[in-house]
């Protein structure tokens, strides 16, 4: 009876220290390991950033130059916000980048747009996505010069029509055998200059929300 | 005492983690679009197994047969968080590339199961020979597979080998066919259920051409003797015949 015991109870106390032993070195790594991905996560921001609005166009620090919004778009939930970064010239803001999301083939296309105080876009750039290899990755600026068409385009310039791809009736190209992504790139990066436009004064004018 | 030449031959060919146990198929077609990264998923497995097969043999004898599962998962899921954490901070150019893949290593049942049918009965340094040796041969799949596809899907080889291995592998990074259009199935999964098949055909084929070798040999051998023991009988007749006609 006793031994049955002392095997009863060795099984959790088992389990419990090789969990407590587990968890004390997950803890001790992630500790370790905080700062140095905080920092790569920051170049990897700053990069692109720099995509979208050139680092010759501005002299502050564009990462610590950031307006939360948290009106709603779409995808952004209230709680987050959308940060935007803003790129001064000599205290002005001639710039803000901040990050669009489209609902493409497969998933998720995270897109990173550049728009001048004036409301004309810079650059658009894709970030991340998870389309199909060889039909819709063509919205990498290393695929194809597809995205960059979206250079100097306003609202003003194109109408609500305009504002899609010419399968649909709009400016912008579709590739062979793949509407979808594009589709989703053109109404995302639409969807953000229009929020853009509304919230311009609030996106200039405050200030920074920290540094 | 373990027998290393064997345990070397069942990891790397004759047990094979994928051509012959078949395992670890999800992370396999998902990642070798191109031979970087198959080597680099294949190096961080390599990494995980031969950790947890340590680790698990190490602590083999307190960990009761009762709840060895449990241990052995909660083991293998915490080498992975560390092996992801790492990488996040040190690799970090390769970790955007197999970041999404590498959680998914705690589910890839060829770790368990080494853990499991290997590292939890042996002693650490055949457990370790075993990880090492099994890692190596889900490797060499990998890479041999995303070679296949990548030269076919798009005429490169070891493109973008360079964040993964450092500058001074970039020699690797070949464009094998200029201006090869790219033939979009070899990328996409199903293409790298196509190449396993292949490559699954040649192993068989392989295999079996080294059995009927080895079976010819054997026949071979047969037949020579009886011929040696035929032409022994016909000499002895042939003399007995001579002896009889004096």
């Amino acid at each position: 009876m006793n031994e049955m015991k002392q095997k009863m109870a060795y099984h959790p106390i088992l389990l419990g220290g090789i969990a407590l032993i587990a968890g004390a070195m997950l803890v001790f790594v992630d500790a370790g390991t905080r700062g140095p991905i905080a920092d790569r996560q920051a170049e990897d921001l700053r990069a692109s950033l720099t995509q979208v609005v050139p680092a010759s166009s501005y002299d502050n620090n564009l990462l610590e130059d950031t307006v939360v919004l948290h009106y709603p778009l779409d995808y952004a939930d209230h709680v987050a916000g959308i940060t935007f970064y803003r790129a001064r010239l000599s205290g002005k803001v001639v710039a803000a980048a901040f990050e669009v999301i489209g609902m493409g083939y497969s998933g998720a296309i995270r897109i990173m747009m550049g728009v001048r105080s004036d409301g004309s876009i810079m650059a658009v750039r894709v970030i991340a996505h998870a389309e199909t290899p060889g039909l819709g990755d063509k919205i990498e600026k290393a695929k194809s010069d597809w995205i960059t068409h979206f250079a100097a385009m306003s609202l003003e310039k194109l109408t609500q029509q305009q504002w899609a791809v010419k399968k649909d009736g709009g400016e912008f190209d579709q590739f062979s055998g793949a509407t979808i992504t594009p589709r989703a790139v053109v109404r995302a990066v639409h969807k953000g200059l229009t929020y853009f436009n509304a919230h311009r004064a609030e996106i200039l004018a405050t200030e920074a929300s920290h540094g | 005492m373990a027998d290393y030449r064997q345990i070397m031959r069942d990891g790397i060919w004759d047990n094979n983690v994928v051509m012959a146990q078949m395992l670890a198929l999800c992370p396999l077609l998902a990642v070798t679009s191109t031979a970087t990264n198959g080597l680099g998923m294949g190096l961080a497995t390599l990494a995980v197994l031969l950790t947890s097969n340590f680790v698990i043999s190490a602590l083999r004898n307190i960990i009761s047969n009762e709840v060895r599962i449990p241990v052995f998962i909660l083991l293998i899921a915490t080498i992975v968080t560390l092996v992801d954490l790492t990488m996040n901070a040190f690799l970090h150019d390769l970790h955007k590339v197999l970041g999404l893949f590498i959680p998914l290593i705690v589910t890839n049942c060829a770790i368990l199961a080494r853990a499991e049918s290997f590292a939890s009965k042996q002693s650490v340094v055949p457990a370790v020979v075993d990880g090492l040796m099994m890692g190596l041969g889900f490797t060499l799949v990998l890479v041999v597979l995303g070679g296949v596809r990548e030269i076919i899907g798009s005429g490169t080889l070891f493109a973008n080998a360079s964040p993964l291995l450092g500058e001074s592998f970039s020699f690797l990074d070949m464009r094998l066919l200029d201006d090869y259009r790219g033939f979009l199935l070899m990328v996409l999964p199903s293409g790298g259920f196509l190449a396993l098949g292949f490559l699954l055909a040649a192993k068989s084929w392989l295999d079996h051409r080294k059995a009927d070798l080895a079976k010819a040999a054997v026949r071979a051998a047969e037949i020579a003797a009886i011929n040696a023991a035929s032409e022994e009988a016909i000499s002895e007749d042939e003399s007995q015949r001579n002896g009889e006609k004096p």
